[in-house]
C-alpha cells in the first residue's frame, strides 16, 4: 500500500512540476489519438450512415463485418500496419514506420470500424423516424444519409468519444508501429507499459492519472455539450 | 370540379399483403375530385392506401396510375421535424428541389405566414408545440406548391383549437387549386372538407360517393353503421 501512496505522491509532484518530458508524452498521445479519431470520423460516419440508409448488395455482410471489427485486437492491427509500412511492405517506400504518422494510421484502422458501426446504430434510429418524411420530400438515399448525420450531430459526439476512448487507451498498436522511441513516438500508454516493466512506478502512475483525467475531462465536456444541445434543439 | 372532370389518379386492382396479412385488397377506383376524404374505422387500411397512392409503399398487386404527371407532397399524422429552425425545416424541401437560396427563403417565409406562424421562423422546430409543428409541416408541404397533397389524419393528435386551424389551412390549400386526398375517422371533418368520400373497411373500398349523398344515404350497411356510431 505504501508503495502505491508513495508513488501517487510522486506522480502528483511530477504533474504539478510540469516536467517537459511528461508534457511531450501527453501532447503526443493527444495529437495521435485525436488525429486518428478525426480521420476515423470523416471515414466512418458517412460509411455508417450509408450502411443504415443505403440499399446495395453486400450491405448486410458489411454491417456484420463492421460490428465484428469493433472488437479488433490492437496488437493485430499494429502487426498488420507494421507489415504494410515496413521496408519490405507495400507502403515501405514512404518510411513511415516508427513515426507518429504510423501510429495515427494504426489507430485510424482500429477506430474507424467502431465509429462506422456505432454511427449505423444512431442513424438506424433516425431513419426509422424520418424515413417516410424524407422520402416524401424527395430526398435520395445519399442525401438522406447526409441530412440525418447532421440531424444526429449531438448523438454522434458520443460516438466520436467512444472512438477516442478506444484510441487513447490502447497500447498494442502504437507500441508495434511506433516503437516507443523516447522523444519521438513515446505516448502515455507505451510509457506506462515500459516504466512499469522497468519498475519506475511514479512516472507510470503519473501518466496513468493524467490519462484518466484526460478521458474524464473530455467525456464530461461532451456530456455538457449534449445536455445543452438537447435543451436547445429538442 | 364537375362530374365530367378527368380522373387524375387511377388505382387498378391495388393490393398490399405484408407477412401474409392482406392490408389492402383489390382496390380499383378513379379520383377526379378536388377534395377526397378516405373514411373508415381504425385498421381499415386508410393510411396504407394513402402511402400506396403517394408511392411510399410498393403494392404487391395492381398499380397506381397517374394519367398526368402531378407534383405531390404529404403531411403525416405526427409531424417529423429536423433539428433545425422552423424556417430551415420548410426550406429543406425546397432545397431538395433545387430552388435557389433567395427564392427558398421567400417561399418558406410566405408559407409560414399563410399557416399563421410567421413569428416562429427562427424557433427550433422540435421545441414548438404539437399543433405548431403540424402547421409547420403543412407550411413545408405548401411551400412546395404541390398539385396533389396527401394528408394522413393530420388532426388526430391535436387539440380542438389546433384542429380547427389545420382544417382552415387545408381548405385554403385546396382553394388555391391543390388536389387533396386525406384520411380521417372524424365524420364532422369529412363533412366539412370533402367533395367526395371513399369508405374503407378491412382493406376494401365499400363505396366512393359524393359527400352529401354519403351522409344522407350511404349505399352500404357498413357505412350506415359507421355514420350512426360516429354521431
Amino acid at each position: 500500500m505504501s508503495d502505491i501512496s508513495g508513488s501517487l505522491a510522486l506522480a502528483f509532484a511530477l504533474v504539478a512540476g510540469g516536467e517537459e518530458r511528461l508534457a511531450a508524452i501527453v501532447l503526443l498521445s493527444l495529437k495521435v489519438s485525436l488525429g486518428a479519431t478525426l480521420i476515423a470520423c470523416a471515414l466512418g460516419m458517412p460509411l455508417g450512415a450509408l450502411l443504415s440508409v443505403g440499399r446495395f448488395p453486400g450491405r448486410r455482410a458489411l454491417i456484420v463485418l463492421f460490428n465484428g471489427l469493433m472488437g479488433l485486437p490492437p496488437v493485430v492491427v499494429g502487426l498488420l500496419v507494421y507489415l504494410l509500412l515496413s521496408r519490405a511492405g507495400p507502403l515501405g517506400q514512404f518510411g513511415l514506420l516508427f513515426t507518429p504518422t504510423a501510429m495515427v494510421v494504426a489507430q485510424t484502422v482500429l477506430v474507424t470500424p467502431i465509429i462506422a458501426a456505432l454511427t449505423r446504430q444512431v442513424i438506424d434510429d433516425e431513419w426509422r423516424e424520418y424515413r417516410e418524411q424524407l422520402r416524401s420530400l424527395g430526398a435520395s438515399r445519399p442525401r438522406a444519409a447526409r441530412t440525418l448525420l447532421w440531424n444526429a450531430r449531438f448523438s454522434l459526439t458520443t460516438t466520436a468519444l467512444a472512438g477516442f476512448g478506444r484510441a487513447i487507451a490502447e497500447v498494442g498498436a502504437v507500441m508495434i508501429v511506433g516503437g516507443n522511441i523516447d522523444g519521438v513516438t513515446r505516448v502515455m500508454t507505451t510509457t506506462i507499459a515500459l516504466e512499469t516493466s522497468k519498475g519506475d512506478l511514479p512516472l507510470a502512475l503519473a501518466l496513468g492519472v493524467i490519462l484518466i483525467a484526460v478521458v474524464l475531462t473530455i467525456n464530461a465536456g461532451a456530456y455538457l455539450v449534449r445536455q445543452w444541445a438537447e435543451r436547445r434543439w429538442g | 370540379m364537375g362530374l365530367t372532370a378527368e380522373p387524375w389518379l387511377r388505382l387498378e386492382a391495388l393490393g398490399l399483403t405484408e407477412n401474409g396479412v392482406r392490408i389492402v385488397e383489390d382496390i380499383s377506383l378513379k379520383v377526379s375530385r378536388g377534395r377526397t376524404l378516405i373514411l373508415g374505422p381504425n385498421g381499415a387500411g386508410k393510411s396504407t392506401l394513402l402511402r400506396l397512392m403517394h408511392g411510399l409503399l410498393r403494392p404487391s398487386a395492381g398499380r397506381v396510375a397517374w394519367p398526368m404527371a402531378l407534383t405531390q407532397a404529404m403531411v403525416f399524422q405526427r409531424p417529423v421535424m429536423l433539428r433545425a429552425t422552423a424556417l430551415a425545416n420548410i426550406e429543406y424541401g425546397l432545397k431538395l428541389r433545387g430552388i435557389p437560396a433567395e427564392a427558398r427563403r421567400r417561399r418558406a417565409l410566405a408559407a409560414l405566414a399563410r399557416v399563421g406562424l410567421p413569428e416562429l421562423a427562427s424557433r427550433q422546430a422540435r421545441r414548438c408545440s404539437g399543433g405548431e409543428q403540424q402547421r409547420i409541416a403543412l407550411a413545408r408541404a405548401w411551400a412546395l406548391e404541390p398539385q396533389v397533397l396527401f394528408l394522413d389524419e393530420p388532426t388526430a393528435s391535436l387539440d380542438p383549437h389546433s384542429s380547427r386551424e389545420v382544417e382552415r389551412i387545408i381548405r385554403e390549400i385546396a382553394e388555391a387549386g391543390t388536389r387533396i386526398v386525406m384520411t380521417t375517422h372524424n365524420l364532422g371533418q369529412a363533412r366539412r372538407l370533402a367533395d367526395e368520400v371513399i369508405y374503407l373497411e378491412e382493406g376494401r373500398v365499400l363505396e366512393q360517393t359524393a359527400v352529401d349523398e354519403f351522409f344522407r344515404q350511404p349505399r352500404t350497411a357498413a357505412a350506415t353503421a359507421f355514420i350512426r356510431d360516429g354521431r
